[in-house]
């Protein structure tokens, strides 16, 4: 069975290239280079119908990259994105257009990805006018609808973003994704910005929504515990590389990652007792210069000059990829 | 004597709406080397809380109500002179955003031995020495280089490390630390986890850590308490309160957090959201959110029921996580 989204060496390079000044003081001898960071190099996974796959990393490892680039709005500089056998990389393909409307994605901070000057009535109904989805005549109804499924109140239709508060902006956030009607929804941090009880509030309403309307999920986020709350799968992100993939059980069973273990280390838990909050040594590296050979060998306690010399392959064992010399020959 | 005793304290915000009442009667106290976990959501007045204690409240909003005793001595008492000699001495804060405390046109070396030599006659040399130690003490590798670099040259995680090492600078007796780390990445977090729990372990300092995240204070503070709509609905000692929380919004919170082997089964939400300040309802501020309310609850505002020294809460049906489960 083919699966619903396929990526394939996926990656996405920033380059910084020279201007005119700074290429005429180069060619003067300034200290001047060409910068290119790789936010997310050669990427490959699958996500199935209807399953949640969890894409985790700390700030500036590329996953939100990768989820702008499932989602059409960045470019891909390598590699292909499939949609349920399509290819979907270049969205000047008409073919490619019409799959890439049934993916949609909602964002962290719902104030900056919705018009303050527009009424949520135009804002989640807009789209769908366009795309033939509804009339005019007929889209309050439609609105209606949607904001009742995200468990808006759609007698606000007519109110302006600022008068909702949070947690309601995020649903409408989510309303407007549904109202194209995507069978795959990204949600780039879309809960990070929340309170505590406003968060359960949106994460049960992303099950119920799974649930009714048989969704596909890619869900970004740094939180480990709303990860291992949603998620049938988790993708692990290391300064732009997938370190590891494993059904979420598995992942939070036994990491085989020495990344992923540290992280999962450091989680705060409730109901541990008083802590010992224990340390990965040293801070993430800078992208523009990443270290040579597997990204993480000069914080991982395991590393060996193999680390340094070497990009780790991919291995996958039961389901479980984990790409680490550790898993496949040693670090000698 | 306890470091920090504060009793009753109320600090209202007189707007054009009328009066907010951010902090509405808070009390608690804090011993030497003790960490204080104070948790609730967005305005629920746990930050106006901190600020009230070193005084930094801004018109319109003012302390109006109670005492805030450090040593013994109430802080209000003191003149503006007296209370500037004590913070960022004897008293510190560390904020949410590291660039909030550092000037970000001066290098780390200026501000550092500013803030030695503002409570100290020592020399230039004798204070950098001491920011050397400090910055080396958070864990800032090559600290004398270091020491010349502007704020913006140092990543998040160090820079909050930075602003951490000023607060400690002249061995603080107390610590209020304000979402120090809720912007940052969980390693580097947990990183200053460690070094805080160090810290009030070895020197003594008293810490009183203000978060809405619930997990951070599980493994950090010896006790919690937490607040809603202006008041600490539920204190007591951290395992206590975490393992059989009294006060329905406590178990509320802490059936909101995802991730305990309840893998896909719905999270306990708790129904609508934090009421306006401006206009909080008669009684119980948390019986419209409420499974357990009744009558009473929408009349009369539960009193602080206490259970022990420190311990206790405000409500007219306790024993909140059992009746739910039942």
């Amino acid at each position: 069975m083919t699966p619903m989204l396929e990526l394939e060496g996926v990656s996405r390079r920033f380059e910084k290239t020279f201007d005119a000044v700074e290429k005429l003081a180069f060619r003067l001898g300034a200290d001047l280079r060409e910068t290119c960071v790789n936010a997310v190099d050669t990427a490959s996974f699958a996500v199935g119908r209807g399953e949640v796959v969890g894409l985790v990393g700390e700030s500036g490892c590329g996953k939100s990259t990768l989820g702008r680039m499932v989602a059409g709005l960045l470019p891909v500089s390598d590699g292909t994105i499939r949609f349920e056998g399509v290819d979907v990389t270049d969205a000047r393909n008409p073919q490619a257009r019409e799959k890439r409307l049934r993916i949609q994605m909602i964002f962290q901070d719902p104030m900056s990805s919705l018009n303050p000057r527009m009424k949520v009535q135009n804002i989640i109904g807009e789209a769908a006018i366009y795309h033939g989805l509804t009339s005019r005549a007929d889209m309050p109804a439609y609105v209606a609808g949607m904001m009742a499924k995200v468990g808006l109140d759609p007698s606000y239709a007519q109110r302006y973003p600022h008068q909702f508060s949070g947690g309601q902006r995020q649903r409408i956030g989510i309303a407007r994704a549904l109202a194209v009607q995507p069978d795959f929804l990204i949600c780039d941090e879309s809960i990070a910005a929340l309170d505590v009880s406003i968060q359960a509030q949106v994460i049960n309403l992303f099950q119920d929504l799974r649930r009714d309307l048989d969704l596909t999920y890619l869900f970004i986020s740094h939180d480990l515990g709303v990860i291992e709350h949603i998620a049938d799968r988790v993708v692990v992100m290391y300064l732009g590389r997938i370190v590891e993939i494993a059904p979420t059980d598995a992942l939070f069973r036994g990491p085989r990652h020495p990344y992923t273990q540290a992280l999962l280390d450091q989680v705060p838990r409730l109901g541990a007792g008083r802590q010992a909050f224990r340390t990965v040594k040293g801070e993430i590296p800078s992208p523009l210069n990443p270290p040579p050979g597997c990204h993480f060998n000069p914080r991982c306690p395991m590393a060996g000059p193999r680390c340094r010399a070497e990009v780790p392959r991919t291995i996958t064992v039961d389901g479980h990829s984990t790409a680490c010399h550790l898993h496949d020959g040693g670090t000698a | 004597m306890s470091v920090l005793d504060i009793r009753d304290l109320q600090t209202h915000f007189f707007t054009d709406d009328g009066v907010v009442k951010a902090v509405d009667g808070v009390s608690f106290s804090l011993d030497a080397g003790e960490v204080l976990g104070l948790v609730g959501e967005s305005g629920s007045g746990k930050s106006v809380t901190g600020f009230s204690i070193l005084r930094l409240v801004d018109p319109p909003g003012r302390v109006v109500g109670g005492e805030i005793l450090f040593h013994g001595q109430d802080l209000a008492q003191l003149s503006n002179r007296e209370m500037r000699s004590l913070r960022g001495n004897r008293i510190a804060m560390i904020f949410q955003d590291p660039m909030m405390t550092l000037n970000p046109v001066l290098r780390i070396e200026t501000q550092m031995v500013e803030a030695v030599r503002a409570h100290e006659r020592i020399s230039h040399a004798a204070a950098r020495d001491r920011a050397i130690t400090t910055l080396a003490k958070v864990g800032i590798p090559s600290a004398a280089e270091r020491l010349a670099a502007y704020p913006h040259q140092f990543s998040g995680g160090m820079r909050q490390r930075v602003a951490i090492a000023i607060a400690l600078l002249n061995g603080p007796e107390l610590i209020v630390a304000d979402e120090p780390t809720t912007a940052l990445d969980v390693t580097i977090q947990s990183q200053i986890l460690a070094e805080v729990q160090e810290l009030a372990r070895e020197t003594g300092t008293a810490l009183i850590w203000i978060t809405h995240d619930l997990a951070v204070v599980a493994g950090l503070a010896d006790k919690i308490s937490v607040m809603y709509a202006g008041r600490i609905v539920e204190s007591g000692p951290t395992d206590q309160v975490l393992a059989a929380p009294q006060h329905p919004y406590t178990a509320g919170l802490l059936g909101s957090i995802p991730g305990h082997g309840r893998r896909g089964e719905r999270l306990t939400q708790i129904p609508g959201m934090a009421p306006s300040m401006s206009r909080l309802p008669v009684g119980c501020a948390f019986a419209p959110r409420c499974d357990l309310a009744s009558e009473i609850c929408r009349s009369t505002a539960p009193m602080v029921t206490e259970t022990g020294a420190g311990q206790g809460y405000r409500c007219h049906h306790p024993n909140a996580a059992q009746k739910v489960a039942t």
